[in-house]
């Protein structure tokens, strides 16, 4: 019974995690984003600067009409969404909150996380291509592209931190973590950071949704429940991403004062914050530029991440 | 929840739950939301006016260069995973570290090759 009443609790959290989190992180972009532009944001909603936007945003989404095109695939149209969002809440189970409290502790935690994450792109070149719509098949294209070359930088750049630590394990990762990991670790980390913000498509690589060319590209033709669970599934994909990172290369639960859960979020909203400002700060990158900073630019990065950390490991 | 299986059940329980939350959120969908398609909503949108052709336009894809080199060095990448947790072990020492450097000299190789011959760069 107290095994039973402990895996319930854990899967509670990370419901939590999943349904809370990336409303936060999407409130806290509204606001962000809009006083960095010098804009007041969302005021009305809630009536204490807003706080509510997003939840009447999902009251609207959730009364709209679904409307799916006649051209359209209909069965791999309507499953799209599922397949974006669903693959992020699985990669939460391997994720340690705190010491001693992540949801399964997978001994291979870290390649459970990436291939799992990897299947959460596949949602927007099945989006892109049943649309039967010239702009949201571009758009699954560039998606598809744009996972495939960022894919080698991401995977490169975690078993750097594999190799450091002896251990695939998420909670092992952080259990082996040393805070001169930071400076060891810091090519690493800005190559993973970088390639999992593609992953996500978020800008300044939004090639694949281009709103001022290519419309919304895969997501054109979406309206409704079907369109929100594509917006969840981007910010929970903001969340995931930063968990990891924090996981993998900012020592997760580890800090001085604080109890753990609290320092792994902390560095989780910072990260996520970092997200945010990326956005507002960057243009967004043309289709070439993008493909030639993953294979000239972040692969060579990881591939000398992984020559230091294999020399420090063995002679150190 | 011992054992191999037993942490792989939660994951899958963890699944059903997942599929669960989407298939809730489409079914409240149904029943708030109204229907009533007309053939002019249904038409493929195309910035207003009516579709030209079909969606699934000829265009040409420059990517699948990108995809041949992915397939080529994924498959490098794949066999890191179990040498990266064991490399460091006593005994082994300056062997696999002379192991990582061919490793990563191959991939290096790979990609000065795609660099020269010109499949980085589009124009």
């Amino acid at each position: 019974m107290a095994e039973f009443l402990d895996i319930l609790l854990r899967f509670v959290v990370i419901l939590l995690i999943f349904l809370l989190l990336p409303l936060i992180v999407g409130q806290t972009e509204h606001k962000a984003m809009a006083h960095m532009q010098s804009r007041l944001g969302p005021m009305y909603a809630g009536r204490f600067h807003g706080w509510a936007q997003l939840i009447a945003d999902g009251v609207k989404f959730a009364q709209k009409e679904d409307v799916i095109p006649a051209a359209a695939d209909r069965r791999v149209f309507m499953i799209a969404p599922g397949v974006a969002l669903v693959p992020y809440l699985l990669v939460l189970i391997v994720i340690p909150l705190d010491r001693d409290f992540v949801g399964v502790d997978l001994d291979l935690g870290l390649f459970f996380a990436l291939a799992v994450m990897g299947v959460g792109v596949l949602g927007a070149i099945m989006a892109g291509w049943a649309s039967a719509n010239k702009f949201s098949v571009l758009g699954g294209m560039r998606a598809a592209a744009q996972l495939i070359s960022y894919e080698l930088p991401l995977v490169l750049s975690a078993s750097s931190v594999a190799m450091a630590a002896g251990t695939l394990s998420l909670p092992g990762i952080v259990e082996a973590w040393q805070w001169w990991w930071l400076p060891w670790q810091a090519i690493g980390a800005f190559v993973f950071f970088v390639a999992g913000l593609a992953e996500l498509r978020r800008p300044p690589f939004d090639m694949p949704i281009a709103e001022s060319e290519i419309i919304m590209g895969p997501m054109t033709e979406y309206t409704g429940m079907r369109f929100a669970l594509f917006m969840l599934a981007e910010y929970v994909g903001i969340v995931v991403l930063a968990f990891l990172t924090t996981v993998l290369f900012l020592g997760g639960w580890q800090g001085p004062l604080l109890p753990g859960w609290m320092w792994t979020l902390v560095k989780v909203f910072a990260l996520a914050f970092v997200v945010i400002w990326l956005r507002v700060s960057y243009p967004r990158l043309r289709e070439d530029q993008l493909q030639k900073l993953a294979w000239a630019g972040l692969v060579p990065l990881a591939l000398l991440q992984l020559a230091i950390t294999g020399v420090v490991k063995v002679l150190v | 929840m011992d054992g191999y299986f037993g942490s792989y059940l939660l994951v899958a329980v963890l699944l059903a739950i997942g599929v669960g939350i989407v298939a809730v959120a489409l079914l409240a969908n149904r029943m708030l939301r109204p229907s009533r398609p007309t053939p002019d909503k249904l038409l493929t949108y195309e910035c207003g006016v009516d579709p030209v052709g079909e969606g699934w336009a000829q265009s040409q894809i420059r990517y699948y260069v990108f995809t041949y080199l992915y397939v080529v060095f994924a498959v490098d990448a794949v066999f890191l995973f179990p040498w990266a947790t064991v490399f460091a072990a006593p005994g082994f020492g300056m062997t696999t570290l002379v192991e990582m450097f061919v490793f990563l000299g191959f991939i290096a190789l790979g990609i000065l090759y795609a660099w020269r011959k010109r499949v980085l760069s589009w124009t």
